[in-house]
């Protein structure tokens, strides 16, 4: 699950990570108070207005403004404030901007990369630090490796001082730099783990001329799994508007579902079928219009919801049912497929192949519901029916 | 032969008086698995379906002689459920739970490194079965058939589907092994290659991966240098798009690293026939034959 920036700085703050001075504004009078009373607070004119969206990328769309005095900041939050910012996370539609982060200016003497992640390879919480902040770190990594320096916490004896001053010299900090340093990074390891997190980014984290080191940006990701640890605060944090509606609403319906550009439509379960039950229409020539695993366990009426969720997008031209059942019956799903059909009086092609638990039953319950259903035997059977009949 | 289970496993079930472990336990029952023992803390004492309940895997180990666990304990409980059958020196560990906080993961997964007793397969997997010996998970049984193909496998249902095709085609399974797809498991694609190689009755194997992580370019890799039966392959998630997570925790293409195609390349420069469509994954290992 993601959070805005604003919403990880104060999270940042609760573990004693500097972060600038900054309040979220959700209009331009809100965005010109805050502007107002930072200045006074600060004695600085310096202000930056920054889109809060989930997705990196937003200074290059125009998303981030340093400013001079009131009047600059309320302009730079009316022209954010709303606009849709279009970056290389957001995908071709953008994302519109709702939120602003109001923030003090610092003087900056340089910029750092510092990231935690969950490393697959050593299993452990991996700490990437690096000289080149400020730039897309995937850039440094490929071209100039060197620069990104790697070290994993092992979770038995937690973050260790040795590491610390590893990662503190290779960026080359003086020694009052150094000690804040590893308070800030003890913290947010702290913070990583405590919150469950999948990545905690800060790009960049600057030096100011004053050997303070502070995150100007903030990025958190949480591991939804860990949901039941953290269920008020995350409520709290969530930014619907943010989400696809239909993901959510799939969601909760113990639905795993992505909305792709295809046209045909997937009901699948165990989600390394519905993968491949979308490459396998890719490969006879169609075009998946979602990801969609029911699950283990799911209900008849988990089945129609599936259904009304897939035909919620105009795209649909055909949808494919591929089903292995292991714990998941095959009548089950015949009979929400059946009431399905039914009750939304579908319209497009439907194929389905049923295979495994209580199959006999399934097939029967489809070829005695006198539907327009389409059969296949195999995967790779259906796909191509399906592929032809959306075609039309 | 085969690996990991047998008919002489004998079974305990963490979980086995809930709803999901009940269901599961009569299945593997029926199968004919050897289901000596449930582990439900404070219903030591009790009975179910005939197996007795006991409070802790201590008590498990010491009064039933059970060797192996499966486990269906929900997730906040369930890293604390594999570290208690690593307490209780179980030697294999089955944990079908999914949706395990990876933070839990990393520390159970730093105590199976710490020590050589047990064994973990999983989480979020649909288990291991040893046709007409053993099955523990939650596999449809009567789709396998006894034989001499191993399978691996990340995904549950796929797995379902490479063996339904073997047994169409009239060949048969030594053991199936689904590993999971979650970022952190117990048990990778090398350790089972390992065991299928030094198995004298497996002949050969299907691995099925999918995108997200590098362990099939790691496998392909052992392969490579140490694998001396045929392996047919296939990986999912060819057409997933970049950032999005494809039901499975792991499952998801970030940096543009753990793409399909570089997995792919990765196998086949190894030596493995990859099925062009998961339909043919069995007809792609009887090429091999």
């Amino acid at each position: 699950m993601n959070i805005h920036e604003y919403q990880a700085k104060e999270l940042y703050r609760k573990y004693g990570i500097p972060v600038p001075k900054g309040i979220a504004c959700m209009s331009v009078e809100e965005a010109t108070a805050a502007a107002k009373k930072l200045i006074e607070e600060t004695g600085n004119e310096v202000v930056v207005v920054k889109a809060q969206i989930h997705a990196g990328g937003r200074g290059k769309a125009g998303g981030v403004k340093v400013v001079k005095g009131v009047g600059a900041a309320t302009e730079a939050a009316t022209d954010i404030l709303g606009k849709t910012l279009i970056t290389h996370q957001t995908g071709p539609e953008g994302k519109v901007v709702q939120r602003l982060l109001v923030e003090q200016g610092l003087a900056i003497k340089s910029e750092l990369y510092l990231a935690l992640v969950v490393d697959r390879e050593t299993r452990r919480i991996a700490i990437m630090a690096s000289t080149e902040g400020g730039m897309d770190i995937e850039e440094v990594a490929a071209s100039t490796p060197e620069k990104i320096q790697t070290i994993a916490i092992d979770p038995a004896v937690g973050l260790q001082g040795y590491q610390i001053r590893q990662l503190a010299f290779g960026l080359g900090l003086s020694k009052q730099e150094q000690k804040n340093f590893s308070k800030l990074i003890t913290g947010l390891a702290k913070l990583f783990q405590q919150e469950d997190c999948s990545i905690a980014e800060i790009n960049p984290l600057i030096l100011t001329e004053d050997e303070q080191v502070v995150a100007l940006d903030a990025k958190v990701n949480f591991d939804s799994n860990a949901e039941f640890r953290h269920n008020d605060f995350w409520n709290s944090v969530r930014d619907l508007s943010e989400e696809a509606p239909t993901e959510t609403e799939a969601k909760e319906a113990g639905l795993s579902f992505i909305q792709l550009d295809g046209n045909i439509g997937c009901l699948v379960n165990g989600a390394g079928l519905a993968m491949s039950t979308m490459d396998t229409i890719k490969y006879f020539g169609g075009e998946p219009a979602n990801f969609l695993d029911v699950g283990g366990g799911a209900s008849q009426e988990a089945v129609t919801k599936a259904f009304r969720i897939i035909l919620q997008s105009d795209a649909v031209q055909g949808i494919f049912v591929n089903i292995f059942g292991g714990i998941m019956r095959c009548d089950t799903i015949a009979n929400g497929v059946v009431a399905a059909t039914k009750e939304l009086g579908l319209k497009v092609p439907l194929v389905v192949r049923l295979e495994g638990t209580k199959v006999e039953e399934g097939r029967k319950i489809l070829d005695e519901s006198g539907l327009a259903i389409t059969s296949a035997a195999t995967m790779a059977e259906g796909a191509q029916k399906i592929v032809e009949l959306a075609k039309g | 032969m085969s690996i990991l289970v047998d008919k002489n496993t004998r079974l305990v079930v963490q979980g086995m008086t809930g709803s999901v472990g009940q269901f599961h336990t009569e299945q593997m029952l029926a199968y004919g698995t050897k289901v000596v023992a449930g582990c439900t803390p404070g219903r030591g004492g009790q009975s179910l379906m005939d197996v007795p309940v006991f409070d802790t895997m201590r008590d498990v180990v010491k009064r039933t002689g059970a060797n192996a666990s499966c486990v269906f304990v929900p997730p906040p409980f369930a890293a604390d459920a594999i570290l208690e059958s690593v307490d209780a020196e179980v030697p294999l560990v089955v944990c079908i739970t999914e949706g395990i906080p990876v933070m839990d993961m990393i520390k159970v997964r730093r105590v199976l490194d710490s020590q050589d007793k047990t064994r973990l397969i999983g989480p979020n997997c649909p288990g291991v079965i040893t046709p007409d010996q053993c099955k523990i998970g939650i596999m449809p049984g009567h789709v396998h058939k006894a034989g001499r193909i191993g399978v691996v496998s990340k995904s549950g249902t796929l797995t379902y589907e490479a063996v339904g095709q073997l047994t169409a085609l009239g060949i048969g399974q030594s053991t199936a092994v689904g590993i999971g797809g979650d970022p952190i498991n117990g048990t990778d694609f090398i350790d089972i290659l390992k065991l299928f190689n030094d198995d004298p009755d497996t002949d050969g194997v299907i691995l099925i991966g999918e995108i997200g992580g590098n362990a099939e370019e790691q496998a392909a890799a052992w392969i490579k240098e140490n694998f001396e039966k045929p392996v047919a392959g296939f990986i999912a998630g060819r057409t997933a798009p970049p950032g999005k997570r494809m039901g499975h925790a792991g499952a998801i293409i970030s940096g543009g690293k753990g793409t399909a195609d570089a997995k792919i390349e990765a196998l086949e420069d190894a030596g493995v026939k990859v099925a062009p469509t998961p339909s043919d994954m069995g007809t792609t290992l009887q090429s091999l034959l």
